[in-house]
């Protein structure tokens, strides 16, 4: 338990941190929202009803775009062969890592969900709701993309690999999490569409660290 | 200003720390001037509405935003053509504040215009339109943003700093777009007011109004230098303390070598 502790720590504090990912992914998702306000034009009732998925799009494009840093800075200087030899088994160390990675980039992208709303004119009860979905999708955002990240450790171009592997896989977390953010506006159930979208985060929390870890038990023999 | 004079770090540290009590004690004495003239005079007579005095506030805080904008920019040519030591510092210093105050002017903006461009604020919480001043205004807070992102990214000091200054060159441009996009597409995609100010044929604002508003320019103004200063030494002091940290692992290393 000290070592999974120790590993989260030292995971949130490098985040933070100079090279970290926080800072980069709050200012990534700022930027898209703002350049889909510009592109899209003086609208506020056409922003007004696509603001909860432009925010979806621009948390999840933050995340994919931080989600590079998660493993390979570790693989580059070696810290992940001594994870690979530790004690802990590979699956707790990648959730680990995950989890950290969650707090300290996915969640600060939820807490800013509800400001960058009013950049894009959306109803209050609406960003409610995306804020809620968000904060049950980014982890499972975290973790999905966590399986990307463990295929594509080894290879140094991997970025854009990386972010082709995820979203495929991310898709069911956008469909069900824009049912429950929608709501609002008078479409599915939030109940049944945030449901199933506890249950996606679930299964990517167990089957997030299983693969990644058999990744890279594969890649980097 | 004899600029070379403060190439020396620890003449710098010695002046800064002479010279932040006088601008903490002046910015304080004239921010309660402006308060004073702010509240005593009855603005609400000229304008028939209180929300008058957010211009106390939004206008020089849109003047120090820019104007931190051009003293990176000034800061920049001083890391890149002059290769002055302590330029790099006034630019990294420079950043969050001139950040702050570009934040504060887009906020207080949005706020104001969505009191009075309703006329009479029954517009919900989330009203935004994002018209040329509110854009150009957004995007100068994200170059800010990007180049305090950039600063922070690279660990090497000299590098970061070649780095961001000319990302702050390139990103001056924004500087004129801000002032004149209010003339440019007025009354299509603009809610902005003209320029009252500095115009062709001089100042278009009420005596009373334009004094209140000097004062408190004079005083963000003054508040601004004070924390640039501090800001500089601080990251002075926070080089001195990294250079001590190598220098002690590298004497760690040494030994046990």
């Amino acid at each position: 338990m000290n070592a999974l502790l120790a590993l989260i720590k030292r995971d949130m504090r490098l985040a933070v941190r100079v090279g970290g990912g926080t800072g980069i992914g709050l200012l990534f998702f700022l930027i898209i929202v703002v350049l889909t306000t510009f592109a899209i034009g003086p609208d506020p009732k056409l922003l007004a009803r696509i603001g909860p998925a432009i925010l979806w799009l621009g948390a999840l494009l933050a995340s994919l775009l931080t989600l590079d840093r998660l493993l390979t800075s570790d693989a580059e200087d070696g810290s992940l062969d001594l994870i690979m030899m530790a004690d802990m088994p590979l699956e707790i160390a990648v959730a680990a890592k995950a989890s950290a990675h969650w707090l300290t980039t996915g969640l600060p992208l939820v807490i800013a969900t509800p400001f960058l709303g009013l950049l894009l004119n959306v109803n209050p009860s609406a960003t409610l709701a995306v804020a809620f979905a968000l904060l049950v999708g980014t982890p499972a955002f975290t973790f999905i993309g966590l399986i990307g990240a463990a295929l594509t450790v080894s290879l140094r171009r991997g970025g854009l690999l990386l972010s082709v592997l995820v979203l495929p896989l991310a898709v069911p977390v956008l469909i069900f999490g824009m049912a429950a953010s929608g709501t609002a506006i008078g479409e599915a159930n939030f109940g049944t569409a945030f449901t199933i979208l506890c249950a996606l985060a679930l299964m990517s929390l167990v089957v997030g660290p299983f693969a990644a870890a058999a990744a890279l038990r594969a890649g980097l023999d | 200003m004899p600029f070379l004079d403060f190439a020396n770090p620890s003449r710098f540290l010695a002046f800064a720390r002479r010279a932040l009590p006088w601008l903490s004690g002046a910015s304080l004495i004239a921010f309660a001037l402006a308060i004073y003239l702010a509240t005593a005079v009855p603005f609400a007579l000229y304008e028939q509405s209180q929300t008058i005095l957010i211009m106390f506030i939004h206008v020089p805080a849109a003047w120090l935003g820019m104007m931190g904008w051009a003293l990176m920019s000034v800061s920049a040519l001083g890391t890149l053509v002059w290769r002055h030591p302590l330029a790099d510092v006034a630019a990294k210093a420079t950043a969050p504040v001139g950040a702050a105050f570009t934040f504060i002017c887009f906020t207080t903006g949005w706020l104001w215009g969505r009191a009075s461009w309703a006329g009479g604020g029954n517009l919900p919480l989330e009203y935004m339109i994002l018209d040329a001043r509110l854009s150009s205004v957004l995007m100068l807070l994200i170059f800010y943003l990007v180049v305090i992102a950039l600063v922070r990214a690279i660990d090497e000091p000299s590098r970061a700093a070649r780095v961001a200054a000319i990302f702050t060159l390139v990103g001056v441009l924004i500087l004129p777009i801000i002032k004149f996009s209010v003339d440019w597409q007025q009354g299509k995609y603009t809610l902005h007011q003209r320029e009252s100010l500095i115009r062709a044929d001089g100042p278009q604002l009420d005596m009373p109004i334009l004094i209140t508003l000097l004062v408190a320019a004079l005083a963000f103004t003054l508040l601004f230098f004070t924390l640039h200063l501090a800001a500089m030494r601080n990251e002075i002091l926070r080089r001195r303390v990294r250079s001590m940290r190598l220098m002690q692992a590298r004497e760690l290393a040494e030994a046990s070598a």
